[in-house]
């Protein structure tokens, strides 16, 4: 079967339409800010953040705005842990590292609750877990404005991550 | 006495003597990190010398039980070896007279856990000072603890910084009469800096002087007299900031503080301007990155110089002050020898503050010179850093031509040996926001090594003729202190291990010992009860340049650390995590 011309701008405006406006998606509305886990289904969560090239572009600006690029630097660790690496000592998933920018942690970590918006925060979540590959590459940004410090987020290997500890048994 | 006396004469035969070669203490006896008042880490005890070094032995370890960087030295009072940990900043009494050095007891002051949250540049800590049958340490937490050298009991705890602000507190307290003297941390992360003095019996606050904001609270007053006339005039703390900067301005002393018992005058360098992006502060932004002398009794200041008015790089002021009575131009002047991050090593005039010479003890591109006339630096244009531009080859980095690592002054040699880094870095700056209790920066940096390819040395340096007398190169950055003996040697130690005596006047190595853990500790030297002569060193990798294998850091981002992510990417093939104590003596 031979597609002409007129058919193939079809077919591309509709992948574009499916592919591409799920990576843009925008959602505006927000919720204030609250320690508690709302309720976000993965496939929300995947969805709404993780394969969402906008929303991954906001949590990288705000992760330079409300200095976790302090502690963290860009990936690599300063005076809080590396990002980039396997090594999770709150756990990688989603939730785990939600609770970690609202709540903080004992050994330094900050809280954020207050200061952000929930959706700010799965934004976060969403582009911290880019550091280590783990992020849709679709929708994991490609550059950076500033200075070249590292591959970008979307050529960050993935990396191979620790089963989690259980929840009680947690050390640090 | 006799001996100490021929020794007086010696050093005043040799037209240049240190200020304070007497120490407070005994010869043998090491009770504050920088040895004496005048900071000197020179040491009179002659067993161990340039002969016999080559048979030096290591005599008992200890570990600290602590895997982070470890800054501090070793002191050494009433046959009891007192190291104090990097946090949970665990402070240890050995017994020196028992076979094997045990333990005599462990105090545990419990730092927050948060604390590690506002520390810049690894949990470390400077040392313990001992005055009077006490011990005084900081906490990485803000506190001040006095400690009975004796029992182990807590004598009194005052807590003075604040965490939630980034205040933290890393450097050694210094012990002037009855006074305790201790400043915070925190420069990165737009704390306010300030240095105070506690009463040593109580922990009571006698002053505090900030080092920035109105001059009530930075203690000026009708004493005041700087030498230059860019530092006179009215609350200069506030105007030479925009808005309510100051407040957030740092200026920490974290440091190194002499005093002059003739003068009864402190000597004390005040920590960068925060944040690192100076855009967001106009001005000279004092009394950040210079040299306040402060009455020792009172805290009012005398004279303050500032070597980074306005600093574009991190170039604290808080190096070691040396005093040491030099002949200039034919005068007998009193100085302060000050190897400034700024890479310039400063003689200045330490009665009235005037800048006697400035010479680059490393390469310098930021600063073509500074002018005597005005105590000014001349700022390279083409390396001040822009928003928007990337600023490549800046030397020195952020660290400096050196860093907090303590030079030491032999009167014998009358060399200062000064142990830095040779790096340079790319720097772009950012907007950055305040948050309390966050870090405070807006910079990307990434450093490399400078000129030569070597990332670390040791100079030896010539204050008469101001030059260098010989240099050792090292593959990484000497974050160790140094240590000269009238057995004429140096000591110092590697990030990679190495634990090293140089022939003080040639630089020849003599002797070498591999250590668990690269070296950042300050080597002192005792004799022990037994009568012996022992060199004594923590190994433990870490701080500021060290984080890439303390703090684990993944160098595929080259900012890691605040930019030693590109410089260190090696280390950890060449070390590993340690915390432990060396004492050596000869057989």
């Amino acid at each position: 079967m031979r597609f002409r011309f007129p058919e193939m701008l079809a077919l591309a405006v509709v992948c574009t339409g499916t592919c591409g406006c799920t990576r843009e998606r925008r959602d505006l509305s927000d919720v204030p800010p609250s320690a508690s886990i709302p309720r976000l289904t993965p496939s929300q969560y995947d969805r709404q953040y993780q394969s969402n090239a906008y929303a991954m572009s906001q949590g990288k600006h705000l992760f330079e705005w409300f200095n976790c690029v302090g502690c963290h630097a860009h990936g690599g660790g300063s005076i809080g842990p590396a990002l980039m690496d396997a090594d999770w000592i709150y756990g990688d998933d989603p939730q785990s590292i939600y609770q970690t920018i609202l709540g903080g942690r004992p050994n330094g970590m900050p809280a954020f609750n207050g200061r952000i918006s929930q959706t700010q925060a799965w934004q976060l979540v969403a582009y911290v877990r880019s550091l280590s590959g783990q992020a849709s590459k679709s929708a994991s940004p490609s550059r950076s404005d500033s200075l070249q410090l590292k591959e970008a987020e979307q050529s960050q290997p993935r990396q191979q991550m620790q089963p989690a500890a259980p929840a009680s048994s947690q050390h640090q | 006495m006799a001996n100490r006396n021929f020794l007086r004469a010696i050093c005043a035969a040799l037209v240049i003597v240190s200020a304070q070669v007497e120490a407070q203490s005994s010869p043998g006896e090491w009770t504050i990190p920088a040895r004496d008042y005048a900071n000197t880490r020179y040491s009179e005890l002659t067993e161990v010398d340039n002969n016999n070094v080559g048979r030096l032995k290591l005599s008992f370890t200890f570990s600290s039980g602590v895997l982070r960087g470890h800054e501090a030295a070793p002191i050494v009072a009433d046959s009891t070896m007192f190291v104090v940990t990097p946090y949970p900043n665990v402070l240890y009494a050995l017994d020196l007279t028992r076979p094997g050095v045990p333990m005599k007891w462990r105090f545990q002051p419990k730092p927050l856990p948060a604390s590690q949250g506002v520390a810049c540049c690894d949990v470390v800590n400077r040392g313990a000072a001992y005055s009077g049958g006490k011990v005084f340490f900081n906490t990485l937490d803000g506190q001040t603890v006095a400690v009975d050298a004796h029992s182990g009991r807590e004598i009194w705890r005052v807590r003075l910084g604040n965490i939630n602000k980034g205040e933290s507190m890393t450097m050694a307290p210094l012990v002037v009469k009855d006074k305790v003297l201790v400043g915070n941390s925190g420069g990165e992360f737009g704390v306010r800096g300030w240095l105070t003095a506690l009463d040593s019996n109580t922990g009571r606050v006698l002053w505090r002087a900030y080092s920035t904001g109105p001059d009530a609270e930075v203690l000026l007053g009708p004493d005041f007299h700087p030498f230059y006339s860019q530092d006179r005039g009215t609350d200069l703390g506030m105007k030479s900031w925009p808005g309510d900067a100051w407040q957030r301005g740092g200026g920490t002393v974290w440091g190194w503080i002499s005093y002059d018992p003739e003068l009864n005058l402190i000597f004390y360098g005040t920590g960068n301007p925060g944040p690192w992006n100076a855009e967001q502060r106009p001005g000279d932004n004092r009394w950040t990155a210079g040299i306040f002398a402060r009455d020792a009794d009172t805290g009012q200041a005398r004279w303050f110089y500032q070597m980074s008015p306005h600093d574009l790089f991190d170039y604290d002021g808080v190096n070691e002050c040396i005093l040491l009575d030099l002949d200039i131009k034919g005068s007998r002047r009193k100085v302060l020898a000050h190897p400034d991050r700024n890479g310039f090593l400063y003689l200045i005039d330490r009665t009235r503050g005037e800048v006697l010479s400035a010479k680059p003890f490393v390469n310098v591109n930021t600063i073509s010179s500074i002018d005597l006339q005005t105590g000014r630096p001349q700022y390279v244009e083409a390396k001040r850093p822009v928003p928007g531009q990337t600023v490549h080859g800046i030397c020195p980095h952020a660290a400096g031509g050196k860093d907090w690592q303590p030079s030491a002054y032999s009167p014998l040699t009358r060399l200062i040996y000064i142990p830095h880094q040779n790096l340079c870095q790319d720097e772009e700056v950012r907007p950055a926001n305040y948050i309390a209790g966050t870090p405070y920066v807006g910079a990307n940096v990434k450093m490399f090594a400078g000129a030569g390819g070597y990332r670390g040395a040791v100079t030896a340096w010539d204050p008469s003729s101001e030059r260098a007398a010989w240099e050792v190169h090292e593959k990484f950055p000497v974050w160790s202190g140094a240590l000269t003996t009238a057995g004429n040697l140096v000591f110092y130690g590697t990030m990679d291990g190495w634990f090293k005596a140089l022939d003080a006047q040639t630089g020849r190595l003599l002797w070498s010992f591999k250590a668990g853990s690269g070296i950042i500790g300050q080597p002192t030297t005792y004799r022990g009860p037994d009568g012996k002569q022992y060199v004594a060193v923590l190994a433990g990798v870490g701080g500021w340049a060290g984080g890439v294998v303390s703090g684990k850091l993944d160098t595929h981002d080259s900012s890691a650390g605040n930019g030693w992510g590109s410089a260190m990417g090696d280390l950890p093939a060449h070390t590993n995590l340690g915390g432990m104590i060396y004492a050596f003596s000869l057989p």
